[in-house]
């Protein structure tokens, strides 16, 4: 693993990595194709902005292969905000990831948005100083991501559809799991590890703490303040929105909403004030009628 | 603890370790009955915005202006600083410490770094241990006497930390790190550039419950 050391302080150091995920907790990270989305996020309270060619549901919609994005488009809105600045390579990328670091983005996502570029194989993220998010749709899933070097986990669902019930089955199966280990005895704790395909170190550290290891998040298909709300209540620990914020009719105000929505995920009195006019949120798509899921790129 | 956005629950775990009752704030009413408060770090512009959304702005300005003991760490310490570089122009601050700080001072996530720091002695001008419940320093190990422990280096981490660039002639300089000052004190007021409460040491939450104590 890289960790970088002089005689005075150690950079990319695990602390430091999952230390920003830390930072990023009961947040709201947008996604964004450009300086002006970028800026319309900061003012709304966004905590990060993920900057990324097409957001998932043009995505969808166009076809062809998702690739990283242009580094003048990132450098721009690096310039336009003063945020965190994260930005997605495709699975098992590791060109592009270096890419991303050598721009200096804060965080990358090795992202099942973006085409796969390995069908075996995801980036060795401990070879890299810039932290990594991956996406889970289960607990082992979000192991094996976990044991590749990526400090923070978010739930797939299956963006671009503005429908959140793949993000609540994956956030269900992830810490409904979890529970369960934390109740298993100790000879469980191996027939876990091979039923998730899984670490066995990082069994019994879910075992020990009744947490993931580093924080979990929540993404695909939130398009509400309630969705945000719903997730957070759910257990996830900060919201990344997709489409839904600059598919909306309104963008800036559904970004405000969300943003208070998330910060206030249990109290009823300011969901219903910050969902009262909005306009339109985006259209959703059925999960039955998608020609291409998402969530299941990713190995 | 204000609990807008970002690592409340990390000083929520370390207060608890040490024997304090801990509650968060979201609403204006959460602000009633409590003996001190904590602004984390996380992103200090959406604190900001949420502050002035949640009508928490102007009431916990008031409390910090009347003597509430205040301890920022990271973007907790740019909203207490009196003069904030790079900052937004909209963003909001108390300005309830005499502390020029830049957002992001030590760069991008890239350059987020570990490192050790030596607490001043003057920090510890009170015999902490005897003020305090649940004491651990998690270092020195047994046998260390006080003075060795209080002296011990503290290893703090930097998350794209704010740089202290100035601090005004009444803030007492508490420790630095090349340079440039990483936790300082004035009054009831502590700011840290850096986060005490990702670490496993408590010495610095327990300086800041002697402050409470004090009060």
């Amino acid at each position: 693993m890289t960790e970088i050391a002089s005689s005075q302080q150690t950079r990319a150091t695990v602390a430091v990595k999952r230390g920003l995920a830390e930072m990023l907790k009961g947040g709201v990270i947008m996604d964004v194709v450009d300086a002006e989305q970028a800026k319309i996020a900061e003012d709304a309270g966004a905590c990060a902005v993920m900057a990324l060619e097409r957001v998932p549901s043009d995505i969808r919609r166009d076809g062809g292969v998702a690739r990283m994005s242009d580094p003048e488009m990132i450098e721009g809105i690096q310039a336009a905000v003063t945020i965190p600045v994260m930005a997605k390579a495709r699975i098992g990328h590791f060109a592009e990831a270096q890419i991303l670091q050598s721009l200096e983005v804060d965080y990358i996502d090795e992202s099942e948005v973006l085409t796969p570029a390995d069908e075996r194989h995801h980036i060795d993220k401990w070879a890299f100083e810039v932290p990594f998010v991956c996406g889970a749709t289960n607990l082992g899933e979000a192991l094996r991501r976990i044991s590749e070097g990526a400090c923070m986990i978010r739930s797939k669902g299956e963006a671009g559809t503005g429908n959140i019930v793949e993000a609540v089955r994956h956030l269900r199966s992830i810490l409904g799991d979890i529970a369960k280990i934390t109740q298993a005895d100790s000879a469980e704790l191996f027939e876990w590890a091979k039923q998730l395909q899984a670490p066995l170190g990082l069994v019994q550290e879910i075992h020990d703490t009744g947490e993931l290891p580093v924080p979990m998040f929540c993404a695909g298909g939130i398009a509400t303040p309630a969705d945000a709300s719903l997730v957070m209540q759910l257990g996830a620990q900060a919201v990344f929105v997709g489409s839904g914020i600059f598919k909306s009719e309104n963008p800036s105000l559904m970004a405000k909403a969300v943003v208070e929505a998330t910060t206030n995920f249990a109290d009823p009195s300011v969901l219903v004030k910050v969902s009262r006019g909005l306009g339109k949120s985006m259209a959703g798509l059925e999960i039955a009628g998608l020609e291409q899921t998402f969530a299941d790129r990713g190995w | 603890m204000l609990a807008l956005q970002g690592a409340f629950h990390a000083h929520q775990r370390m207060l608890a370790e040490l024997g304090c009752a801990t509650s968060l704030i979201r609403q204006p009413a959460d602000l009633s009955g409590i003996d001190a408060l904590i602004l984390p770090g996380g992103e200090s512009t959406t604190m900001s915005r949420m502050l002035v959304v949640s009508e928490l702005y102007e009431p916990i300005g008031e409390l910090i202006r009347n003597g509430l003991p205040t301890f920022g760490t990271c973007a907790g310490a740019i909203l207490m600083a009196s003069k904030i570089l790079d900052g937004r122009a909209d963003q909001h601050g108390f300005g309830v410490l005499d502390l020029e700080v830049r957002r992001n001072g030590y760069g991008r996530q890239i350059a987020s770094m570990e490192c050790e720091i030596t607490l001043a002695a003057s920090a510890f001008g009170s015999p902490l241990e005897a003020e305090l419940p649940g004491s651990s320093t998690g270092v020195g190990g047994s046998g260390a006497g006080e003075v060795s422990r209080h002296g011990a280096p503290f290893h703090a981490v930097f998350i794209r930390a704010p740089r202290f660039e100035r601090v005004g002639p009444t803030v007492e300089i508490l420790a630095e790190f090349e340079d440039f000052p990483v936790l300082v004190r004035s009054g009831a007021k502590m700011a840290a550039s850096f986060h005490p409460e990702l670490a496993t040491d408590t010495r610095v939450h327990q300086l800041f419950l002697a402050m409470i104590a004090k009060n």
